[in-house]
């Protein structure tokens, strides 16, 4: 069932397609007069997402939806609102999931969190494994006969 | 009957394959030298069946075969030849066949080269790699078998995905599986390793340059890809942290840790029981990347067309082949003891915080990309983790890599005198602050961080060569003696400088591109004039071509710089294929070495003669694709080397103890 | 100790390789969305009539404390599943007694009357949404999309895609059912 649904959407983005005017990430007619205004739109549109493409930001996605959304975007910026009540804005309508980034949130401090605590359970582990190994002397003993021979051999052949 | 004998041919492989998983490795555990030299044969013998059946596909392709359900999805008889060979791993089902033929290719290169292994070790690497084998065919033949044929046949196929049809992915793919299967060898010796329970010297010495060729192919195979991405996509991306794009991430970065912690093994007999974990979970990724590419489990714009039952095969394979090899090591590796003494502050040291970060690193890939997935079935809502997570967790790892990786080379082994190197690189830190400053200063208000990252990528640079400086002795001996030092300095030392410069030049790439890109978006009438950085495009006008399966509207644009002198025409193009209903864009790039100009064509306006237009200043990415081939050369240099081109010395003949090994 | 260090990769594996298994076996959709707005009130909206439709136009106001559940349904005469869903919504207004309320979304007034003499009109308000801009308001997804709002005027269900006939006794009558009580 959950397969014809998604036919039926792709068919209706194809209908889409074929009557609306494709549109092509951002277009000239969608850009602010304000230059600051439309880099803060800019920067703002790529922490969103196309929430009907795959992992894409509305920042380059072709989708209408993703033009409906750049146009509220800097609607909401025209209004006054900063960049954090834009993007609560959205959240509130589309969810979690229309930011790129994720909230810090308990569901995702393992995802914020844990990255580092992978560096530094693995810097304690790696600390631990060069500081209580045995080291080497402070002053190496010194090669015999043999091992210099030796050396000198495998000195050749590496042709250093 | 061409498409049948191929089918048949995959199925006696099959066959083969499991001769060759059991034989040896049951030889192998009862010592017996008959089975154990089973494997060279049969692993030969696999190969050329999988060759037949490649070969049969690919014949089908060529000739337009249209009773193949696979060629009929997939081509389309006006097709150019090029694409209608590479259309043979354009879809799911011929990608598996490639990836197959890849593998069985690897497992005979081993049968073929690796003469001077003990013949125990080589049985077990042979049948692992038949187990591999029998796990891909299988599934292959079982859910995805590209032989189907379809009847009543129809008059002509439906062609391949035009984005597809395009010299940059068309050969993405090949060198993409040839860095991930290549990492099998690597995976089939350590869990031999387990098997046999050793690991020393001569073990690091044969995995390093399988490890070595199947990265060097993963480098190029990314850096196609992203190089596709950049001017297939129309508007001058190349990288997205997308889970495919990560997917194929993931196994280059441990690869890399892979390949630095098998030096330590090779070098001081220690880190052994890590480098084995690397060596399997660097083609576990692997083995995920392919998992996710098609189960479909997580979404991609890359994805193939997904299908839930091939996933739980994937599944099952994964178990297996993870999930056992796991098992070996949690059973076995406690026992692998390490030698080796040394010092904190050393070339060991500086490789554990090599494989420290790297680790992390993938690790935090990993991570964001399975975090949606593993959040919605613990039923905790739907995230989307896209780039800007991974911009500000990754990116802060690299940056002490980099700034590790200008020291490391230069560390001695057992014991560095870390004021000594610091004073050797003194220039290459004066260079870097000074590139970091200029930057800082010439971008006026940009990124810290652009800054931050250009200063280490000088530093990085010049690190590389005053590490070849140093061991030539440059300057500070007779010319002819510095002459003699660099012809008898071995090849893997100019690879790893290679390499690592090659690393710097590519960062310089990145941040270009992502710091300081310049844009314009715009409706353009033709005859109108635009500035662009220090270029002035004219849009001369649209007009309606045809080309071999599309019909085109090309676009031109002469470029004049600033003294009015004209340097360039450019064509992007809209195409519209007609059997695969699809329009894509067609960028025009001019580069100018520093810098690319890019240039694409949207729509025309509906009621006036003006077109939209796409016009990009991409600064230093051609840095990116040159850095990448100097990191590919630097993994050939290194791989011609001789000590590894020649094979490891029989393991009787180097029982070094480690504390007499020289320091290099 | 150290021993638990070698099993500890082999724990994670198997750990993600059940979620990988849930996410296969449970028929998992990765790209179907939730709505953010679910036991949220309507959205703040007020969307005249369409030209040359002889119903009024739609508004929050048309929402909030009807007394009755409403199902609010986002359409436009290009999308091609609106048409093949249009005669369940015509029976859900017919048969069971919905009330029937629609979003016309993105659309020519002319197409959008010439697709309701074609099909019929089985809504009773009609608000035009030619820019789409109060559909954004919905969280909208993509066309059709239908919301199930209760007597009090608080989103109970969305449905993305076209109702198909099955899922009309299997999940929005239920829901309507439940949105009553």
């Amino acid at each position: 069932m959950i397969r014809t649904l998604v036919c039926l959407l792709a068919a209706a983005a194809v209908a889409a397609l074929a009557v609306l005017p494709p549109a092509l990430a951002l277009m000239p007619d969608e850009i602010l007069e304000d230059p600051a205004l439309e880099a803060r739109a800019r920067a703002l549109s790529k922490d969103l997402r196309c929430v009907v493409c795959q992992n894409e930001s509305i920042d380059s996605s072709n989708a209408d939806i993703a033009r409906q959304m750049r146009l509220v975007v800097r609607e909401r910026l025209v209004e006054g609102d900063n960049d954090q009540q834009v993007l609560d804005y959205l959240q509130a309508r589309y969810g979690d999931y229309v930011l790129m980034k994720p909230p810090i949130k308990p569901e995702t401090y393992l995802l914020w969190y844990g990255p580092a605590v992978v560096l530094v359970l693995g810097g304690l582990g790696a600390a631990v494994y060069l500081w209580r190994r045995p080291r080497a002397g402070a002053a190496p003993e010194p090669l015999s006969a043999e091992e210099r021979a030796r050396l000198r051999r495998l000195l050749d052949e590496e042709g250093a | 009957m061409i498409p049948e004998l191929g089918h048949f041919a995959l199925i006696l492989a099959l066959l083969v394959a499991t001769v060759q998983t059991l034989v040896p490795l049951v030889g192998a555990h009862r010592g017996n030298p008959a089975w154990m030299a089973a494997g060279g044969p049969a692993a030969l013998a696999q190969m050329l069946l999988v060759a037949v059946s490649f070969g049969a596909l690919t014949y089908a392709y060529v000739v337009s075969d249209f009773t193949v359900a696979n060629v009929v999805a997939n081509s389309h008889s006006l097709k150019p030849m090029l694409y209608k060979v590479t259309g043979v791993w354009g879809n799911h089902e011929g990608s598996m066949l490639l990836w197959i033929l890849i593998l069985a290719v690897f497992g005979a290169a081993v049968a073929l080269f690796g003469n001077n292994l003990p013949p125990s070790l080589k049985a077990r690497v042979l049948g692992i790699q038949g187990l591999i084998g029998i796990g891909f065919i299988s599934f292959t033949l079982f859910t995805s078998n590209p032989f189907e044929r379809i009847f009543p046949p129809p008059l002509d196929g439906q062609d391949l995905n035009p984005l597809l049809q395009d010299p940059g992915l068309a050969f993405h793919p090949p060198m993409l599986y040839l860095g991930y299967v290549g990492f099998s060898v690597a995976f089939a010796f350590a869990i031999a390793a387990l098997l046999e329970g050793k690991v020393d010297a001569a073990w690091a010495r044969w995995v390093r340059p399988w490890t070595l060729a199947a990265w060097t192919f993963l480098t190029g195979g990314i850096a196609l890809g992203s190089w596709w991405a950049y001017y297939e996509l129309g508007w001058g991306g190349w990288w997205f942290w997308d889970p495919v794009e990560n997917a194929s991430f993931m196994p280059w970065l441990l690869g890399t840790a892979l390949l630095h912690s098998a030096i330590v093994v090779e070098k001081r007999d220690t880190l052994k029981s890590w480098t084995i974990l690397l060596a399997i979970l660097t083609f576990s990724l692997s083995l995920l990347g392919t998992f996710i590419v098609r189960s479909g489990l997580l979404t991609s714009v890359h994805a193939f067309a997904s299908d839930p039952d091939r996933g739980l095969y994937i599944l099952a394979m994964l178990v297996v082949a993870i999930g056992g090899s796991l098992t070996l090591f949690a059973v076995r590796a406690p026992s692998l003891k390490g030698g080796g003494l040394f010092q904190p502050i050393s070339r060991e040291g500086g490789l554990v915080m090599n494989n420290l970060l790297l680790a992390t690193a993938t690790a935090t890939i990993l991570i964001g990309t399975l975090y949606p997935l593993i959040l919605d079935a613990l039923g905790g809502g739907l995230v989307t983790v896209g780039p800007p997570f991974f911009n500000l967790t990754f990116v802060p790892l690299m940056l002490p890599l980099v700034f590790v990786m200008g020291l490391g080379p230069l560390l001695a082994w057992k014991r560095a005198d870390l004021p000594g190197v610091l004073s050797r690189l003194k220039v290459a830190a004066g260079v870097g602050l000074l590139a970091g400053l200029a930057t800082l200063y010439v971008q006026n208000g940009g990124p810290v961080l652009a800054a931050l990252a250009m200063g280490l990528a000088a530093w990085l640079f010049l690190a590389a060569l005053t590490d070849l400086a140093e061991k030539v002795k440059l300057f500070r001996t007779p010319l002819a003696d510095t002459w003699s030092r660099a012809r008898g300095l071995p090849r893997s030392q100019y690879g790893t400088a290679l390499a690592h410069a090659g690393l710097a030049i590519a960062i310089a790439g990145m941040v270009g591109s992502s710091a300081w890109k310049v844009e314009k978006i715009s409706v353009m009438v033709p005859g109108e004039t635009k500035q662009l950085s220090d270029y002035v495009f004219t849009f001369e006008g649209v007009e309606r071509l045809p080309g071999p399966n599309y019909m085109s509207q090309t676009a031109t644009f002469t470029v004049r710089d600033g003294d009015g002198r004209l340097i360039a025409t450019m064509t992007p193009e809209k195409r519209v294929y007609p059997v695969a209903g699809m329009p894509t864009t067609e960028a025009a790039i001019h580069t100018r070495w520093l810098a690319d100009l890019y240039a694409v064509i949207g729509d025309a306006e509906e009621n006036g003669p003006g077109w939209t237009v796409r016009l990009y200043y991409e600064p230093l990415v051609p840095f990116l694709w040159l850095g990448s081939l100097v990191m590919m050369l630097g993994g050939l240099v290194s791989l011609s080397d001789r000590r590894l081109r020649v094979g490891a010395p029989r393991r009787k003949a180097a029982p070094l103890g480690p504390a007499v090994q020289p320091a290099e | 100790m150290r021993y638990l260090l070698y099993v500890l990769p082999l724990v994670i594996f198997l750990g993600a390789g059940v979620a990988f298994w849930w996410a296969l076996d449970s028929g998992r959709d990765p790209s179907r969305l939730p709505s953010a707005l679910i036991d949220q009130p309507v959205p703040e909206f007020d969307l005249p009539p369409v030209a040359t439709v002889p119903v009024p136009g739609l508004a929050t106001a048309d929402l909030v404390d009807t007394g009755q559940v409403t199902l609010v349904n986002v359409f436009a005469s290009w999308c091609v599943p609106c048409k093949a869903e249009h005669p369940i919504l015509v029976r859900l207004t017919e048969r069971e007694g919905v009330r029937l309320v629609g979003i016309n979304y993105k659309d020519e007034p002319e197409d959008a009357a010439r697709f309701l003499d074609d099909l019929g009109n089985p809504y009773a308000r009609i608000g035009a949404d030619p820019e789409g801009r109060a559909s954004l308001d919905w969280g909208l997804t993509g066309v059709p999309e239908t919301f199930v709002v209760d007597a009090e005027g608080k989103i109970r269900y969305r449905h993305v895609g076209p109702i198909n006939p099955p899922e009309v006794e299997s999940v929005i009558l239920p829901i309507i059912e439940e949105a009553r009580r």
